[in-house]
């Protein structure tokens, strides 16, 4: 009887290949990012810089948030602004 | 020529002090004279994995400000002779390590030792990345589990980039052992097995060490595993790793199940 054969009669699957896949995607992630500036932190930065042009903004309500899956990454930025939306003049230089 | 070899990992509780104490022990035991140096300041333990916690007088931190003098603050194994210790302090943090200060005791050891063997504190903060900054060599302590391999791609990183011999242009000479493997999950595809491992992480195997009971006993009693239970599993093959870091080519063991009758009834192969 094979190792495959008695793992289908107990139900209980290898959890190791996940490891590995998991494993494998992330590092190739984390290694790309390795020694670069914190791309989130430059992003939320910026968005926020040009958005408070424009809008009186909290900068704790300002999420920026990246999924990353095999195939596409999402970027994901929230922003809550307040119902008094109250806009700024922009000084025209 | 001597070589200063750190024992880091990232991951806490992975076996880089059992390791430090068992290769150091095991590197001494063929005649090499070795130190062993905890660089664990505030949390020290290689001084009671050795069984000298009640010798300590001066640390690390007390030769690196200058309060003490290098042979003051070595204490020499009392089962083998050319097996020292360089205590961690207990009281002091981890900011008494300033790089010239380390550099220097790091220097003075190079000149009395063939060894020198940095056992790393957990995380990659000041003690971790004083403990690798002059390596020539290093052992990265994995488990074979996710959270320990991400980590030890994350120092294998800091090993290419943040160390004296990384930032001359030169290598560092860079080894995984396994620890805590358990055949038997392996077997049943519980646990990343030794290929994936080194696939992962791209780095050549010094050895496998597996899981057992002797790991702990020796602790209790505060003898490295290597001297406490010479012919059991582990010890053996802490030997035969510390064997490799000396040149010898050692065939590589991976442990496997004791197989009970069923087992081999079933013919059960070990992955």
């Amino acid at each position: 009887m094979s190792m495959g054969l008695l793992r289908l009669l107990r139900g209980n699957k290898a959890s190791a290949p996940v490891a590995r896949e998991r494993l494998q995607i992330l590092l190739a992630h984390e290694r790309g990012l390795r020694g670069q500036p914190d791309l989130l932190g430059v992003l939320r930065e910026e968005i926020l810089a040009v958005v408070s042009r424009h809008v009186t903004l909290d900068p704790t309500k300002v999420i920026v948030r990246l999924e990353r899956g095999v195939e596409v990454s999402t970027l994901e930025v929230d922003i809550e602004v307040p119902n008094d939306l109250e806009r700024k003049r922009v000084a025209v230089a | 020529m001597s070589k200063v070899l750190v024992v880091t990992s990232g991951k806490g509780g992975v076996g880089k002090t059992t390791t430090t104490a068992a290769l150091g022990a095991a590197l001494a035991q063929r005649g090499d004279k070795v130190v062993v140096v905890d660089f664990d300041v505030g949390l020290r333990n290689l001084d009671l994995v050795m069984g000298a916690e009640r010798r300590v007088v001066f640390d690390l931190i007390n030769v690196v400000q200058g309060v003490a003098k290098l042979p003051q603050a070595l204490i020499r194994d009392k089962r083998l002779e050319n097996l020292w210790l360089l205590p961690a302090s207990q009281t002091r943090d981890k900011d008494a390590l300033t790089e010239e200060g380390v550099g220097k005791v790091i220097d003075d050891l190079r000149a009395r030792f063939d060894w020198v063997i940095c056992d790393s504190p957990a995380g990659i903060e000041r003690g971790a990345s004083m403990a690798m900054r002059f390596a020539d060599e290093a052992v990265i302590v994995t488990n074979p589990e996710v959270s320990s391999v991400r980590d030890s791609d994350r120092i294998i990183g800091m090993l290419d980039s943040k160390t004296v011999r990384a930032e001359k242009g030169e290598r560092v000479e860079k080894h995984i052992l396994i620890t805590r493997y358990d055949p038997s999950r392996a077997a049943r595809g519980e646990m990343l097995t030794i290929d994936d491992i080194l696939e992962i992480l791209a780095t050549p195997l010094l050895g496998i060490i597996p899981e057992s009971q002797d790991v702990l006993k020796a602790s209790n009693v505060g003898t490295p595993v290597t001297l406490s239970n010479a012919d059991g599993a582990p010890a053996r093959a802490y030997i035969d790793a510390a064997r490799r870091l000396c040149g010898d080519t050692v065939p590589m063991q991976v442990p496997t199940e004791r197989k009970g009758f069923m087992d081999r009834l079933l013919r059960r192969r070990a992955a």
